[in-house]
């Protein structure tokens, strides 16, 4: 599958939601964890070597399960994939849990459920649509209950 | 750099949300080596948008995308091609190749640049944010309005927690995959509700996402909750710093409102 590396390149350099050195290891035979520097950014998790410039990788954050393991560690699996896991060993217990919620809440499918969500209840409380002011109510990916059935 | 590409191509063909969908001609981009390529060739592609991501497929069939293009960042611009309907999503970054898209009508053009140009993350988490501040906003008016909570329950409109500016307010579904949610355990979030009235006096959680239900099927309502009025008075007003009142106050309501819902679980009560 082809994509445009370099923009997803140009994102990895952008300013992170969040960035710490962890060890990781990846879901290959033989891994071990490894000091690598995560970066949040948008719907991405890209992951560098610590003195490196470049991402090593980047995993897109859709459909994933953001699992706590053990102390300190956290993984990141992919539904359909569900054993297959990256795993995260952070410093302290404290990071482990404010990546793990910084995670569930890394994806485009988590904003429409909360935007949804939102917009229903306002709804509901003052009767108005409060997204007809910026003049996309009528969009797709804004609908309740349109999607996915 | 490696991508979870397989994770990725599973996502553009899964069953969630599709934001646009539709053929496009994609203009061929050709690397110049040797001979001068004279004039530009389009290509027929099935393309599918879901959030910031942009996928193609050779057929509407195809199982698998062709590729992907990662939209965040981009701008999307009507494009003085030779093709009529023509627009091009660029990037920033100075060098990058333009995708210049080609659809078929004038209507279609336009359904895809409005979706295209609101296609990204950031534009997203802003709506949602202020959608965010509205629904607080709209909480702390509403709780202004109201100096007396009490009502009858023949009105069917009780209120519960009924100091919406001091209740946190459970935002968010509660999230356990990307992609999927339950909305807490036996779907009743004592003390994270919101400060809406909930109709008919039924306080209802959060609307599920369509595919999942949860099994104790808490998506359709809950206990009516048997409080006396006297319960449903705040003993505080907005201004107050008496927390452990407070906080006895909202840890009664919610031991009742749990003991009811496990009271109608038991007697196998949806």
């Amino acid at each position: 599958m082809r994509y445009n590396e370099r923009e997803l390149l140009s994102l990895a350099r952008q300013p992170a939601e969040k960035a710490a050195e962890i060890r990781m290891r990846v879901p290959k035979k033989g891994s071990v964890l490894k000091k690598r520097l995560v970066k949040l950014v948008v719907n991405f998790l890209f992951y560098f070597r610590t003195d490196e410039a470049e991402p090593i990788g980047a995993l897109l954050l859709e459909r994933c399960r953001i699992t706590k393991e053990e102390e300190n560690v956290f993984s990141i699996s992919f539904i359909e994939e569900p054993e297959r896991k990256y795993c995260f060993e952070c410093a302290t217990e404290e990071q482990c849990q404010e990546w793990v919620e910084a995670l569930k809440k890394a994806s485009y499918e988590f904003l429409r459920r909360s935007l949804i969500f939102y917009r229903n209840e306002i709804q509901k409380m003052t009767g108005k649509d409060p997204l007809e002011q910026y003049g996309i109510s009528e969009e797709a990916r804004f609908q309740l209950g349109a999607h996915g059935q | 750099m490696k991508l979870n590409e397989r994770s990725v191509a599973h996502y553009a063909t899964c069953d969630s949300p599709a934001d646009h969908a539709g053929f496009l001609r994609k203009r061929v981009e050709r690397h110049h080596h040797h001979a001068h390529h004279h004039g530009t060739s389009y290509q027929r592609r099935w393309f599918v948008l879901k959030g910031n991501l942009l996928f193609y497929f050779e057929e509407q069939e195809s199982r698998e995308p062709m590729g992907l293009v990662v939209l965040e960042g981009c701008t999307v611009e009507l494009c003085e091609a030779a093709e009529e309907f023509a627009f091009a999503i660029r990037f920033d970054d100075a060098g990058a190749r333009a995708y210049v898209l080609v659809a078929d009508g004038q209507a279609a053009m336009e359904a895809w640049v409005k979706a295209l140009s609101r296609a990204s993350f950031d534009y997203m988490r802003l709506v949602v944010r202020e959608l965010e501040k509205q629904l607080e906003e709209a909480c702390k008016s509403l709780a202004a309005c109201r100096k007396s909570p009490r009502r009858s329950s023949s009105s069917g409109r009780k209120r519960h927690l009924s100091n919406p500016a001091l209740l946190p307010l459970q935002e968010k579904p509660t999230t356990l995959e990307n992609g999927y949610s339950t909305w807490g355990s036996g779907g009743f979030v004592a003390g994270g509700a919101t400060c809406t009235d909930y109709d008919g006096g039924q306080m209802k959680p959060p609307p599920l996402p369509p595919r999942r239900r949860s099994a104790a099927g808490s998506a359709t309502g809950s206990p009516a909750p048997g409080l006396s009025p006297a319960m449903l008075e705040s003993p505080v007003s907005p201004e107050t710093i008496c927390f452990s009142k407070l906080h006895n106050w909202y840890g009664q309501e919610i031991a009742v409102l749990r003991r009811e819902w496990q009271e109608r679980q038991k007697r196998g009560h949806p």
